[in-house]
């Protein structure tokens, strides 16, 4: 059991979180938020390790992770 | 379930002000987290450069002073002299640690001040827009070298992790970079082992990080993940240049 | 205390500036004051928690006195002309962060490489700001042996009071010269307490930041507006100066530190030859003395400016006056010292 929180509002939507994570379910939301950024968001949670990869090279402290 | 991952305790809530991808933010969580398992953050003063990581005084919570473009290592020295129980630790680039304040960074490693550094080398300048810096590597297009550097007029890039722990003073210099998690966790043991180093009163004591600038790179964040990797440390080398044991 | 001892200037600055708890001092060898660098590394290592550290360059050193100043210490540095101006940049950040400390310049002749023998020409650079932006150091200029010890001590005093830096403005021959000298007992004087905003480490309280810098044009000028103020209290609380034989005078000498003494054995010349001159020596080159030459313009209307330069404190003079009165200037430059006779027959000039 395990999740990620994004918080969007902190993410720059840098995309580094995508091609870091193992399992290939981080993606970018089609929403912008306020700073004009499409903030990253997790599909298929339940695939989710908590391996905190994405969280590691977010280089924002946009995620956190919950295990 | 418990939080795993969260903001250290040693940054303020602030949103860092760094372009999207850049890496400075990874480095700043490190030097945090750090700074948090250390128990350290109450007797820490940092000293932010000029450049972009000038701002730096305002995510670290800490006792923060902005020094003048190249020279935190001299006010870190006479900090450290007047308040040797502190922790005290410098953050600089490029530019400001390798050209403006080359001077300073190799007289304060010789006298083996016992400080730690933080330097950032992402090979450009980033906050004045993009010019070349003393790391900028062979034949990279900055706005001041647009055909590339030419090392016959330009020089060689300077290797600073490798050039400063010749220096008997120096008891830990390391070379790390972010770009993917295995790196990320190797430089966080990096920068453990440095402020360790200060702690236990072993000298002077220096991370560099290979960072990108994805917005003066012309790439995207993941592009410039990647060309950091495959052109940055071929020529500087990730590893451990000097440890502690070697301190006589 | 209260023993007279013989010692040469610069060497009497540095155990002044130890006497007032000057813990930390950090330099850079150059001509003429290096003993100063020199008694300094003798003195300092006894101390415990004391620093002594030669800097690679001027540049560090000042950089040195920012970092030891924003912690608390009372610190200093000194050099000479070309070395003090490799100083500004620090000298202009640890102005606008507000930070106590001394710097000494025992002038020598310029400009360039200049020589190595006395000279006034840095007085400009000194009471106008010397760096970039708008500030002023308190700017203190002794003409004895004594004075350097006295005023050393008060220095650190009006750097912790004003929050800013002060400097001794000195020259070679000053810094040479030795003379016979006592450490007075000081009265104990309240000075503002400094835990509101050193850096020692954030524990009990919310981080400090030391912060020279502001991205907002309009905060910036309120940070200039705030050092402003600082500079009118000096204006009207600290102005120094030594005034000698100014009634009845046919003509007042303006001059300072070494020049002022060779300016009062010139009024003792003149007397016996039946001429009467006046002195004006200012103590605090910043802040200027400008009402009591302004006073003294109302009675006697003719003045001669004496400088180891081809007129600087003449311009602050000349606005003290404001035109109703008659500026005279002499002045020797790079490295040269007025002689008496000099002064005396240029006096003569302007009394025909």
């Amino acid at each position: 059991m395990a999740k990620i929180v994004v918080d969007e509002e902190r993410c720059k939507g840098c995309e580094l979180c995508i091609p870091a994570c193992p399992k290939h379910i981080m993606v970018m939301s089609k929403k912008f938020n306020k700073k004009g950024y499409y903030p990253a968001k997790q599909v298929k949670p339940e695939e989710c390790t908590g391996c905190a990869f994405c969280a590691m090279v977010c280089p924002d402290i946009a995620i956190e992770v919950f295990k | 379930m418990k939080k795993v991952f969260g903001r250290p305790k040693s940054l303020t809530k602030d949103p860092f002000t760094y372009c999207p991808g850049c890496h400075h933010g990874i480095a700043h969580r490190l030097v945090a987290e750090v700074l948090d398992e250390f128990g350290i953050r109450e007797k820490t003063i940092g000293i932010s450069p000029v450049g972009c990581a000038v701002f730096t005084y305002a995510f670290f919570d800490c006792d923060m002073i902005c020094a003048a473009h190249g020279r935190a290592p001299s006010v870190a020295t006479g900090m450290k002299r007047s308040k040797p129980d502190s922790i005290v630790f410098t953050y600089q680039g490029d530019g400001d640690l390798a050209a403006i304040g080359m001077g300073e960074i190799v007289h304060t490693a010789n006298r083996g001040e016992s400080i730690t550094v933080i330097f950032i080398n992402n090979a450009i300048y980033g906050m004045t827009g993009g010019q070349m810096a003393p790391t900028t590597l062979v034949g990279q297009v900055t706005q001041t070298s647009p055909y590339g550097r030419d090392p016959k007029t330009m020089g060689y890039p300077i290797k600073v992790a490798e050039m400063l722990s010749t220096l008997k003073g120096v008891a830990y210099i390391s070379r790390v970079a972010l770009s993917k998690p295995a790196y990320v966790l190797k430089a966080k043991k990096a920068i453990r082992k440095a402020f360790q180093s200060q702690i236990e009163g072993k000298g002077f004591s220096l991370v560099e990080i290979l960072s990108t600038c994805p917005t003066n790179w012309g790439l995207s964040p993941i592009e410039a993940s990647k060309w950091l990797e495959e052109n940055m440390i071929p020529y500087y080398p990730l590893g451990e240049f000097k440890t502690p044991e070697e301190v006589s | 205390m209260g023993e007279k001892i013989l010692m040469k200037g610069n060497e009497a600055i540095g155990e002044a500036a130890i006497r007032v708890g000057c813990h930390f001092y950090f330099g850079y060898p150059i001509t003429p004051q290096s003993e100063l660098a020199a008694y300094m590394s003798k003195k300092l290592p006894k101390i415990k928690n004391a620093a002594f550290i030669q800097a690679e360059s001027e540049i560090i050193a000042i950089n040195m006195v920012y970092g030891a100043a924003s912690t608390g210490a009372r610190t200093m540095t000194s050099s000479s002309s070309t070395g003090i101006s490799l100083k500004q940049e620090g000298i202009s950040f640890i102005a606008c962060a507000e930070l106590p400390c001394v710097i000494v310049n025992m002038q020598r002749g310029g400009p360039g490489l200049g020589s190595i023998q006395p000279g006034q020409a840095d007085y400009f650079q000194a009471t106008k700001g010397g760096g970039h932006g708008d500030y002023h150091l308190i700017v203190l200029a002794p003409s004895s042996v004594q004075e350097l010890v006295d005023l050393t001590m008060d220095a650190f005093d009006l750097a912790d009071k004003y929050t800013n830096p002060a400097m001794i403005l000195g020259d070679g021959l000053i810094g040479q010269m030795m003379e016979s000298v006592e450490f007075k007992e000081r009265k104990k004087i309240d000075l503002p307490d400094k835990k509101g905003w050193i850096l020692t480490g954030c524990k009990g309280r919310k981080k400090y930041c030391i912060v020279p810098f502001n991205m907002d044009p309009y905060e910036m000028e309120k940070v200039n507006f705030k050092i402003q103020e600082k500079y009118n209290k000096l204006k009207e609380r600290e102005v120094r100066y030594e005034a000698v034989n100014l009634d009845n005078a046919d003509l007042i000498i303006v001059a300072y530190g070494t020049v002022a003494r060779i300016a009062k054995t010139v009024i003792q010349n003149a007397k016996s030859e039946g001429i009467n001159i006046g002195l004006i020596r200012p103590i605090t080159l910043f802040p200027f003395p400008e009402s009591i030459i302004a006073e003294a313009s109302k009675k006697v209307n003719k003045f001669l400016v004496v400088e180891m330069s081809l007129g600087q404190m003449v311009e602050d003079v000349k606005l003290a006056v404001n035109g109703k009165a008659e500026i005279n200037f002499y002045g020797r430059v790079g490295g040269v010292v007025p002689t008496q006779s000099e002064i005396l027959n240029e006096i003569k000039k302007y009394l025909k």
